[in-house]
């Protein structure tokens, strides 16, 4: 065995009844950040969930300082030093900061009896330590999803994590909330802690990365020092097809305004917002968290009442009184959080689909099943939804795969304007690409889109026009040949 | 396809329906009176009552909802449409202001869960004892009966042979089922209780449906008070006690889940047989009532636990 590694796993495979999830995967891990780079379903999920005694592998070896271990559950992977930070946190929102660090090992007086002053002093020294202001008594509800996760880093120090596991850590982070996590990553290092890295984003692995695996279909592809290899050939790797762009945009023609916004006002999130939006365009809308981004696509929705304002579709000014009426109007609005808003988890891809759409589908409160069927038979094919059939349930779908799911429920509904907020987000960059060029053949069949998106590069690769927000403002506008990405960030910071 | 549609909205339900049969099964094997034509009769006609009033149960814990309050609307929608028939009601108009009176109710308590934005199960819980309140003051605490023949006929009647009770529980299923499967109303329930803020942002009138819901099991409580009263001949102000536990049992040895958003009409149907089967059998051995309660009580708890670790196995 190679001692300079801490980690070993050697020809890991991991069989589900029907589906072989991972397929003699190696993986080793020094002292270094090593990312785990691959589509959704590639593995990676997987493979760390064996790591962290979530899932028994089928077979293969795992080596801790050259020992093999056999991982029996998670508790006992937290004993071995192993900590893993899932997307989701595992937080309880109603106990404080302290409790949840040390949930389930708090330091006692007696047994039964907590010993309080203990408990929050040691918590505190782990945050301090960390270099994180977050107070040991306030509650984690109250805290926002950066320090959240901060509170699951302490959680691992306090385990003796030697190896600590992020799976997506930046995917609800703003820009500069990624760089205090990465400053953090880069002081676990020199404390000894290896982290093993799950990401989509591509320009993140080449900042926080030593070296990167890849992972295609359950197979092991490549180990690679991050300095020795480039963005094309990671993409290559990871979807064995030559993406000429990561952003394939074309241009539609424009065509006539379509939805107008005029002085529209609600206390404290949106001032004084004026646009148009016309067919055929995709105007981005930029702007840090908090920026009122969200609101301005939940108040076009009817999500949200506006204060004051007129709102104009199709020259005729409109009252927009709810997500009913905006539907009404052709206004579609794919939520940035997917899970909780966008999908009804437990139903079938079917039903998704066609929920909004039920009112056109039925005559005196009738469903006419047929046409249910019909129509998502044409989205599961057009869109090309990768489903076992039209009644399996969404959840049991890919990132991507569910999107494209809420893209066809909209596109059910006959839209006109389509408000995408964060459209790719967890998403993996082949689906993404696919998703951008649904947006194409949207807009090039007149639909107008509306794109909030945190990635820049996204912004910047797929608008036509960009709008940047500020304090609920709209603090600027760009064309897509005159923005770039200082522009956008000057503005969105509030400069002039 | 359609096949496949069938697998996976009843492949539950087959669970559910084999345990039915199994214990019929033992209970025929233990006792072969189990067995017969007016055994089974009677006890889907015992049933009939349970299984009407799950039926209104199954849609509000789809729409991950509870209602604590229908035994106490069974009474006083009863009492109400004794009254009715006594002072000289027309019979029909008598049985739809019975009816009435349980969706009036049902419709406060929708609307106090979407306007009033209070949990199901608190105003459930208060409406329980407002509608059980209203049913001993409507009667000052006295049953009030004799009735008619042609009244009593909706209880003690036989229709090609078939007790009526039993023609209007699976006429109520078809009807139910219809609902569930083939209606704009069944389509927002299952997605009202999967995901309420996704039914909201894909447009649908959660508050106008989910009011509608607690109505409709409102009303099915003043049907089953038809039966019962029209049984009984007298309508009881106390009649109904622990009715809603027992609708609640029937829906989730369904396969209904109380989280909500999944449930079928078919497996309540079975559920309520299942609770039918049990106390008849248990009679029919002499089996102590004590013993009973503390037996079904048990299935309960046996049947969930089932579901469970089979939901677990299927991940």
């Amino acid at each position: 065995m190679n001692k300079n590694f801490k980690l070993e796993m050697r020809k890991i495979c991991k069989i589900f009844p029907g589906v072989v999830a991972l397929d003699n995967v190696d993986f080793e891990l020094g002292e270094e950040v090593h990312i785990l780079l691959g589509e959704n379903g590639a593995g990676k999920s997987t493979l760390v969930k064996i790591l962290s005694g979530a899932y028994q592998k089928t077979s293969g070896q795992i080596f801790l300082d050259g020992k093999e271990i056999e991982i029996k559950n998670p508790k006992h992977a937290q004993d071995l030093g192993i900590s893993i930070i899932y997307q989701e946190f595992n937080l309880v929102p109603h106990l404080s900061v302290a409790e949840n660090i040390f949930l389930g090992r708090e330091p006692t007086l007696m047994p039964g009896v907590l010993n309080l002053k203990k408990l929050y002093n040691s918590a505190q020294k782990i945050l301090d330590d960390l270099g994180v202001e977050i107070n040991a008594r306030s509650l984690v509800k109250d805290l926002g999803v950066a320090q959240q996760q901060m509170v699951e880093v302490a959680k691992a120090l306090s385990l003796d994590a030697r190896i600590l596991i992020m799976d997506e850590p930046t995917s609800a982070l703003t820009e500069q909330e990624i760089e205090r996590l990465f400053a953090t990553i880069r002081d676990l290092l020199k404390k000894g802690v290896s982290v093993i890295y799950i990401s989509h984003r591509l320009e993140e692995l080449f900042e926080i990365g030593d070296r990167v695996t890849i992972l295609r279909d359950g197979k092991y592809i490549g180990t690679h020092r991050i300095d020795d290899i480039s963005k094309p050939e990671l993409i290559r790797m990871m979807v064995n097809r030559e993406l000429k762009e990561q952003f394939p945009k074309k241009k539609a023609a424009i065509g006539d305004e379509i939805l107008r916004l005029q002085n529209v006002e609600k206390d404290t999130v949106l001032h004084d917002i004026n646009f148009s939006l016309y067919r055929g365009e995709i105007l981005g809308i930029a702007g840090l968290l908090g920026s009122g981004r969200t609101e301005l696509a939940r108040a076009i929705f009817g999500a949200e009442r506006i204060d004051s304002g007129n709102i104009f579709v199709k020259g005729k000014q409109v009252k927009i009184t709810g997500p009913r009426s905006a539907i009404n109007l052709d206004i579609g609005f794919l939520t940035e959080d997917r899970k909780c808003q966008g999908l009804i988890l437990n139903l079938s891809v079917k039903e998704n689909i066609c929920l909004p759409s039920v009112d056109r589908f039925s005559k005196l409160g009738v469903v006419n099943r047929k046409k249910e069927v019909e129509a998502a038979d044409f989205y599961i094919n057009e869109l090309r939804i990768k489903t076992p059939g039209m009644y399996q349930k969404v959840m049991y779908l890919s990132g991507g795969n569910q999107q494209k799911v809420i893209i066809s429920k909209w596109l059910c509904t006959n839209v006109d304007v389509l408000i995408f907020d964060e459209p790719t987000r967890g998403i993996d960059v082949g689906s993404k690409v696919e998703i951008y060029e649904l947006m194409n053949k949207l807009i090039a069949g007149g639909v107008a889109i509306i794109m909030i998106s945190s990635e820049l590069p996204e912004i910047l690769g797929m608008s036509d026009r960009i709008l940047v927000m500020h304090q609920g403002r709209i603090a600027g506008e760009f064309s897509a040949e005159e923005a770039t990405q200082e522009k956008i960030l000057h503005k969105a910071l509030g400069g002039d | 396809m359609q096949q496949k549609d069938f697998l996976i909205h009843y492949g539950r339900q087959f669970g559910t329906l084999i345990g039915l049969l199994v214990l019929s099964a033992i209970l025929w094997i233990l006792t072969p009176y189990f067995l017969t034509v007016s055994n089974l009769l009677n006890i889907a006609q015992q049933t009939s009552i349970n299984a009407i009033i799950a039926v209104g149960m199954t849609f509000v814990i789809i729409t991950a909802g509870i209602d604590l309050s229908v035994g106490s609307i069974l009474a006083f929608s009863g009492v109400v449409l004794a009254w009715a028939i006594q002072v000289g009601i027309p019979l029909p108009l008598a049985l739809l202001i019975g009816l009435l009176v349980g969706l009036v109710c049902g419709l406060v308590n929708g609307l106090l869960i979407t306007f009033g934005k209070l949990p199901p199960f608190i105003s459930t819980l208060g409406m329980m004892s407002v509608a059980r309140g209203a049913a001993l003051l409507f009667t000052q605490g006295r049953p009030i009966s004799g009735f008619s023949n042609t009244f009593r006929f909706l209880a003690n009647g036989e229709i090609l042979y078939i007790p009526t009770p039993i023609i209007i529980m699976i006429f109520v299923y078809f009807v139910a089922h219809y609902l569930l499967t083939h209606t704009k109303l069944g389509r927002y329930t299952y997605a009202m209780g999967g995901n309420e803020e996704a039914a909201v942002l894909s447009g649908v009138n959660v508050r106008m449906f989910k009011t509608i819901v607690y109505g409709l099991c409102g009303m099915l409580s003043g049907l089953a008070a038809i039966i019962l009263t029209a049984r009984l001949n007298s309508a009881q102000p106390i009649a109904g006690m622990m009715y809603e536990l027992d609708a609640i049992a029937a829906t989730v040895i369904g396969g209904t889940s109380l989280v909500g958003g999944e449930g079928t009409i078919v497996g309540t149907l079975i559920g309520a047989l299942i609770m039918g089967v049990l106390r008849n059998g248990l009679n029919l051995l002499g089996v102590s009532s004590f013993v009973q309660q503390t037996v079904i009580g048990s299935v309960i708890i046996f049947a969930v636990l089932i579901d469970m670790a089979l939901k677990k196995s299927k991940k």
